[in-house]
């Protein structure tokens, strides 16, 4: 009795929750537009004949069709991609030093990598606009130093979002590749230098392959959040940024086009479900290695 | 004249405390316990002796009631325990890891069992007390678990299991964790609580010297059967298989055949072309049967020349000599290749000492010494 | 031991950098006199003055805190139960759905969980407010703690539980005399994350807020919307320090702590 209700109550929350909703979207997804509160139709109020009738696939039709949403899906997909290679080219150095580090150092490193994760990821964002803007400080120092001379423009470009992801994100690939470059056993690279290795060979030979999971592991950490941004986009790219998290906010409360909003949910649902498989399965492998 | 001795087992009419009645443990295809019966008697310490794997801890937590028989029956003074919850059994265990809660005091942790009685606090305290003087903490009673050494941490977890007097207790590797002095210390203490408190104990164990010192009855197991269930002399000097003669110390397993010479005596025949070995055995051999013989290291002599009243001697030569301090081995190889061990204690100082590698020796063992075999 | 190399103390001292000074910079700019974000005019505390003036903010961040405070202790309770069950719950029907649904929400795009709980609230016909909020925020956030138990479970040394039954306790009073006591700093780091989370989240409140109920990060991003401005970095610069007093006086205890635990235990090995 007990057992049944540890496990109904959270069970039933989740159902209720998260499974429901889901449920939900993809019946909108289904719906047609209507000017009515809800602004969608049918409802159930027809009955279940006429409501099952009334369903159909004509919004991903209108997905496939109009070239924005493909061109905001593929460019999320892009930016994502292409900022978890740079995340993973700023976070391996960083990762590697607090592995070299003195270990009495590495606890209070640690705490530094994980102490801005704490902070509202709206306020570290919002701090590079003042970075990044024309008379930003990034600019004042460029301009100071004689590189070039006149400002740039990075603020409302992708370059930006770029910047504001890698810099949000850069912990979550740092943790995992310290835990895995920490637990390396420093003797491997000095029997790879033994037998012959220069240093970067040992470095490309043994240190990579033996921290593989962790950058596996650290890059889908910030794939697969930074496929459905909406706040680094909307607070640092321009107009001329297309990511689809951006596009299913301004479908809902912009174009109140729920059926629309729905559909475009449901795509990037079943694009996101290939990386967590994967992120999934390397997990899973990783805890039988461990075991 | 044998009322001193303790052997309930010999006694037809006395009832076990605790039965296990064809019980068969699966857990999916793996049969951890396979159709055992077994009875264990009140005031007894029990070892149960086996390699890990072999179902001796399934067998204590069946016990405990953390488990359940897949078929057969435990009884407990005779009642079946099966539909008693682990918390309704007067059974407590002691267990591997000591278990000890790290947010509690050496006190209440000792405390713990009998709080969830409806037992009084006066009557709570001076268990408590009379615990922690049975195992020497009362100076410690106020520490936490992680404040105290191995040891000290060993006789909490064996003083909180006894505290609510059960009729049995388990001890799950008590001395596991303990370094190889300490350990040695510890087991005659528990034997002298064991005593103290006349409590059966049940005790699993791989450490053949411990179960061997500690327990009134050993239980070997392999595989999830019991071997062989005797007082710890019966098992080293008349272990029933091969298996338990191997499992327990140093032995000399010869194979060979037997042939009938008189009453109770046996030649075995070991070798082509060598004459047969004498044994004597209460347990009848037909002519011709495949048996071994198993001889003790300690109880085969060596000497340069041939002993002229011994009633089995065979030359060899020395292979290798292992120094023990104490003790010295000899493994001698006879013709055909048989290994011999043969041990003897260093009276005399190394430099006397008689044989080396390469010398030609005899060694020689009384009818009496081996037991034979079937399997 | 280890020596650090000029590379690695580069990219140490780089990384830390780009880490840190953003916020520092926002620090220092929050006091500034001038109206102007990035002209520096002299030292004042000024826009901290107009923040608490401001009423809006001023209800806002109440919103927050009474938000998260309910939702993150109702994500505790939920989500430590959720992590027993996943640990010590055995087989039971569906549990493969159940998992799936303790993990998913930690990868959804959070404009995706708002949406459908937003379009829930609307069917079952639950006005937009504090209590819609709490309901979202409590639904991913549990998540998070079950996680954060759930692993500390893994590492349990169960026989704890076994010798709590074997001396007589209900496996509920086991859980709340033995084991909960142990979990305990777990199931706290657990109430923070959570706790944290609700505190920072803006893309779910968007969806689940009415009206009648909005946060502060709600409030933060139209402002911020518009541009720079000082009273924003005052703001952030007040949220930081809490976060940075919170976490470093938390790590300071737990060192503390598991620094006595070790000379207890290197006393007590020299006694015995």
């Amino acid at each position: 009795m007990q057992r049944f209700a540890l496990i109904a109550v959270p069970y039933a929350w989740l159902l209720a929750l998260f499974l429901v909703p889901f449920v939900i979207v993809f019946k909108i997804s289904l719906s047609d537009i209507a000017l009515a509160i809800p602004p969608y139709t049918p409802t159930l109020d027809e009955g279940f004949g006429p409501f099952f009738a009334a369903l159909d696939f004509e919004n991903f039709a209108f997905l496939a069709s109009d070239d924005l949403y493909w061109k905001a899906y593929i460019s999320s997909l892009r930016i994502a991609l292409i900022s978890t290679i740079l995340t993973l080219l700023v976070g391996y150095p960083i990762a590697y030093a607090m592995a070299r580090a003195p270990e009495e150092w590495r606890p209070t490193l640690m705490m530094l990598v994980i102490l801005p994760f704490w902070t509202s990821f709206l306020i570290r964002v919002y701090a590079w606009m003042g970075i990044l803007s024309q008379e930003g400080f990034l600019n004042q120092f460029l301009l100071w130093t004689g590189l070039i001379s006149a400002p740039l423009t990075i603020l409302n470009t992708t370059t930006a979002v770029y910047i504001g992801i890698i810099y949000t994100y850069v912990p979550f690939m740092i943790l995992p590749i310290f835990s895995a470059l920490d637990r390396l056993d420093g003797s491997l690279i000095e029997a790879a230098e033994d037998l012959g290795c220069s240093r970067f060979q040992a470095f490309w030979l043994v240190t990579i392959p033996l921290s593989k999971n962790g950058i596996v592991a650290g890059s889908f950490l910030v794939f697969i959040p930074a496929l459905g941004e909406f706040v680094i986009p909307s607070l640092l790219g321009g107009s001329g940024t297309l990511m689809i998290g951006k596009v299913l906010w301004e479908e809902f409360f912009n174009n109140r086009d729920w059926p629309v909003a729905s559909a475009v949910a449901v795509i990037l649902l079943l694009i996101l479900i290939i990386p967590i498989i994967l992120f999934q399965r390397n997990q899973q492998r990783q805890a039988e290695a461990d075991a | 004249m044998n009322q001193t001795v303790f052997a309930p087992w010999d006694d037809p009419a006395e009832k076990p405390l605790i039965r296990f009645e064809n019980v068969t443990k699966r857990f999916g295809e793996f049969v951890a316990i396979d159709d055992l019966t077994l009875d264990i008697f009140e005031k007894e310490f029990f070892a149960l002796l086996g390699p890990s794997g072999c179902g001796k801890t399934t067998m204590m937590r069946m016990l405990a009631g953390f488990e359940t028989p897949t078929e057969g029956r435990i009884e407990l003074a005779g009642q079946d325990i099966a539909p008693v919850p682990p918390n309704k059994r007067a059974v407590n265990m002691m267990f591997q890891s000591y278990a000890l809660f790290p947010h509690l005091s050496v006190y209440e942790n000792i405390a713990f069992g009998l709080r969830r009685g409806d037992m009084p606090k006066n009557d709570i305290d001076d268990r408590v007390g009379e615990m922690l003087k049975l195992t020497r903490l009362e100076k410690f009673a106020r520490r936490k678990p992680h404040q105290i050494s191995g040891g000290q941490r060993q006789r909490v977890a064996l003083a909180r299991s006894l505290a609510k007097a059960p009729k049995l207790l388990l001890l799950d590797e008590p001395l596991g964790a303990l370094d190889a002095k300490l350990r040695q210390a510890t087991q005659f203490e528990l034997m002298d609580i064991q005593e103290k408190t006349g409590t059966t104990f049940v005790i699993v164990t791989h450490d053949q010297e411990e179960a061997m010192t500690v327990a009134s009855r050993v239980a070997v197991m392999d595989e999830g059967r019991v071997m062989q269930v005797a007082t710890p002399e019966r098992i080293y000097e008349a272990p029933s298989s091969v298996y338990v003669a191997d499992f327990i110390g140093d032995v000399n397993i010869v194979g060979g055949s037997t042939k009938p010479a008189g009453a109770g005596q046996y030649h075995v025949h070991w070798a082509e072309g060598q004459a047969p070995f004498m044994a004597a055995s209460d347990r009848a051999f037909s002519d011709g049967q495949a048996c071994h013989l198993a001889v003790r290291p300690e109880k085969i002599a060596i000497s340069a020349e041939r002993p002229s009243d011994a009633e089995n001697a065979v030359q060899g030569t020395v292979l290798d000599i292992a120094y023990l301090g104490n003790l010295s081995t000899y493994h001698v190889e006879l013709p055909g290749g048989q290994i011999i061990k043969a041990q003897t204690a260093n009276t005399q100082r190394i430099s006397r000492r008689s044989f080396t590698w390469e010398d030609p020796v005899w060694v020689s063992w009384t009818a009496t010494a081996g037991v034979l075999l079937e399997q | 031991m280890n020596r650090l190399s000029w590379f690695n103390v580069t990219s140490l001292t780089l990384g830390f950098a780009f880490l840190y000074l953003p916020m520092v910079i926002l620090v220092i700019y929050s006091f500034n006199e001038s109206k102007l974000v990035t002209v520096w005019a002299g030292f004042s505390t000024k826009w901290y003055g107009e923040l608490l003036q401001n009423e809006a903010f001023l209800d806002a961040a109440w919103v927050t805190v009474k938000v998260a405070v309910l939702s993150s202790t109702l994500a505790t309770v939920l989500g430590t139960m959720a992590a027993y069950v996943l640990v010590r719950g055995g087989r039971f029907l569906g549990r493969t759905v159940f998992s799936g649904m303790i993990y998913a929400p930690l990868v959804m795009p959070e404009v995706i969980t708002g949406l459908s709980l937003l379009l829930l609230f609307i069917g079952i016909g639950l006005d937009r407010g504090v209590l819609t909020i709490v309901l979202a925020h409590t639904t991913f956030s549990m998540c998070y703690v079950s996680v954060v138990v759930s692993s500390r479970l893994m590492t349990f040394d169960r026989s704890l539980e076994e010798a709590a039954l074997d001396l007589g306790c209900s496996s509920f009073m086991a859980f709340r005399l033995v084991t909960l006591p142990i979990i305990a700093p777990a199931v706290i780091s657990g109430w923070l994350l959570a706790f944290t989370l609700s505190l920072d989240d803006l893309v779910i409140a968007s969806f689940t807020a009415g009206p009648s109920a909005t946060t502060l990060p709600i409030k933060i991003f139209s402002a911020v919307r518009l541009g720079v401005s000082p009273e924003i970095n005052a703001l952030s610069t007040i949220m930081i320090g809490i976060v940075t007093v919170g976490v470093i006086s938390a790590s300071l205890i737990s060192k503390r702590n598991s620094l006595r635990q070790q000379r207890d235990e290197q006393a007590a090995a020299r006694t015995a």
